[in-house]
């Protein structure tokens, strides 16, 4: 089970995710701390309240759109989050594949905060509100990134092919 | 079944004949460009190799660009610090495309590349940034990409996953009017399609104002492409290109010329009658909130911002200086300007348009990324308002989520801070 703790509109910017006066700040596991920092309660809510409980934040279009700094994507996989949006912006998107963030595209879904959730394969069912929602697929090459843990992983299966070694 | 451009430069960099829209490709790179980012990029590399057991080394040192440009001269130790493993990594590797702050060769990225004759046209460039688009201006297919992803092509020389994007055709037609720009023309088309209205797809550029118009300008047109969630801009490279390679990039090689079919396949057809356009403005908070002059104007500014990759080069100076001559910058109005690379800060030193814009009370910047991601140089004060040349004006982006950031092209840059709010230059007196 999944709960909603954050709501955002449309085209929410890596700026707003990951500020970009934090960019120096390359390890992906320094970055969770600066996560919406100039959104206060919900840096605060990440940093603070620790739970088992997936937490999902939910937002609408072109989520993660403008900068293609990746820590907008480590800085949320640090926090265990799932993203579940109508639809991302592409380099976001292939950022979050590549580093194993969970992104939901999901275009009619509708739930609050505090809303339970399941997310399957195919559908978020919106268990708080008794609704059903589809998902839209990975493409397939995005897909073969996922299955192989991520993209240095599959990076590293392409090299050893090339290498010759076992 | 004709090809757009795109589809022909990834069928050539998979070496196939054809290839069509949605098919995944792992196409050859030709250049690959990080600028700080590198460092992570670097991180992430380290990673692969260490998985492996074997040593790191990148597959071509030749094709690899580094370019000190968001943070120059460093900011913070942690900027310096990035910086010195970063100049490290470069000896060690051998990469040759390499700029460091200096005075002779520093600049922005997407105006070194450029102007270095690091693309070509038909080339497949990627860069660890979302303005990579930019070099399409030259016919190429230019990307953005993640530091992950930048780490596998280091280590592959390939870019996986690739779908062949769908391509928009844009068509503009008709002469610009006086004081209408390149600027104008690619904010109000972000306008009209929306903040996301080529996510995942090409903008081809077409038509008699893209054709007469000099490579800068389409460099400022392709740099926003992504501004509209585009994979990339491009322009169909001719004699323009020709010119600006072998006159201002010193290309002396084989320049190939590659155009779309005639029956190329556009999922959508978008057409401008440029000689209607007037000034535009992109308002708070985001790119696609764009007006035109007249709806803005009188609106009191505090900073002017004129610079980065979008419109910093040597024209987009030239129309400021000719706008500013034997005036001054209005009282209370802070004008920042930031020429895109150290060559252009010397041939507008040469011409005079330093001098011009310096006596009217700008201030002058070192070449480099600026103030335009608000990390250093020029920050805004709570509720303050700034006018800019750059690219994005998201809420915080300046280094204030407290502050308004509004987007134009150079000509109502200018004349706005003679007057101290928004302004169209095409009014007179300028
Ligand atoms: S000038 Fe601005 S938009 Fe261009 S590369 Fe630098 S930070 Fe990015």
């Amino acid at each position: 089970m999944a709960k909603v703790i954050y709501k955002f509109g449309d085209d929410i910017s890596t700026d707003i995710i990951y500020p970009g006066r934090y960019m120096a700040t390359v390890l992906p596991s320094e970055t969770p701390q600066f996560a919406f920092d100039d959104i206060k309660e919900l840096n605060k809510l990440l940093n603070t309240e620790k739970t088992d409980e997936t937490r999902v934040i939910l937002a609408g279009k072109n989520f993660g759109c403008g900068s293609s700094r990746e820590q907008a994507a480590s800085c949320l996989k640090g926090h265990n989050l799932t993203i579940v949006a109508r639809d991302f912006a592409r380099i976001f998107l292939q950022n979050s594949i590549n580093l194993g963030l969970r992104t939901v595209i999901c275009p009619e879904i509708e739930a609050e905060v505090g809303d339970e959730l399941e997310i399957l394969n195919d559908k978020v069912i919106n268990k708080t509100q008794g609704k059903e929602f589809p998902i839209v697929p990975l493409p397939k090459a995005r897909q073969a990134i996922v299955d192989a843990g991520g993209l240095i992983p599959y990076t590293q299966k392409i090299l050893k092919q090339r290498m010759g070694i076992e | 079944m004709g090809q757009t451009i795109v589809q022909k430069i990834l069928a050539r960099a998979t070496s196939r004949q054809s290839v069509d829209v949605g098919e995944v490709l792992e196409p050859a790179v030709d250049t690959a460009m990080s600028h700080e980012n590198a460092a992570l990029v670097m991180n992430q590399f380290q990673e692969i190799f260490a998985g492996l057991g074997r040593p790191a080394k990148v597959w071509n040192p030749n094709r690899i660009a580094i370019i000190f440009d968001h943070r120059v001269p460093a900011e913070s130790k942690k900027t310096a610090t990035n910086q010195k493993k970063i100049r490290a990594f470069v000896a060690e590797q051998g990469i040759t495309k390499f700029h460091d702050i200096r005075g002779d060769e520093g600049g922005i990225c997407h105006q070194i590349l450029p102007e270095n004759g690091y693309v070509l046209p038909g080339y497949v460039v990627v860069g660890t940034d979302s303005h990579t688009t930019t070099h399409g201006a030259l016919g190429a297919f230019a990307f953005g990409i993640g530091a992950t992803e930048m780490a596998s092509v280091w280590a592959l020389g390939n870019v996986l996953n690739v779908e062949v994007p769908d391509t928009i055709k844009v068509v503009v037609e008709g002469e610009l009017p006086k004081y209408v720009q390149p600027k104008d023309i690619i904010l109000h088309l972000i306008g009209k399609i929306s903040a996301e209205g080529a996510n995942f797809k090409v903008l081809e550029f077409h038509g008699s104002t893209i054709r007469n118009m000099s490579t800068s300008g389409r460099l400022t047109l392709c740099n926003m492409a992504v501004e509209a969630g585009a994979t990339s801009g491009i322009v169909p490279p001719d004699q323009e290109t020709i010119r600006f390679l072998r006159e201002e990039a010193g290309v002396t090689g084989d320049i190939e010329l590659i155009a779309p079919d005639e029956g190329a396949k556009y999922c959508q057809v978008v057409e401008i009658d440029a000689s209607t356009l007037v000034p535009q403005i992109a308002c708070p908070h985001t790119v696609d909130n764009v007006k035109p002059v007249t709806e803005v104007e009188g609106l009191k500014v505090d900073q002017i911002v004129i610079g980065s990759c979008t419109n910093g080069r040597l024209d987009d100076l030239e129309t400021a200086a000719n706008i500013l001559r034997g005036k001054k910058v209005a009282r209370g109005v802070r004008m920042l300007v930031f020429p895109a690379s150290f060559k252009i800060y010397q041939k507008a030193l040469e011409l005079g348009y330093v001098n011009d814009l310096v006596k009217a009370g700008a201030v002058v910047m070192n070449p480099g990324c600026g103030p335009c991601l608000g990390v250093h140089q020029g920050a805004l004060g709570d509720k303050e308002v700034a006018l800019a040349t750059t690219n994005r004006n998201f809420k915080g982006r300046m280094g204030n989520p407290e502050s308004d950031v509004y987007l134009c092209s150079p000509a109502v840059a200018a004349a706005s801070a003679i007057t101290g709010m928004i302004t169209n230059p095409q009014k007179g007196g300028f």
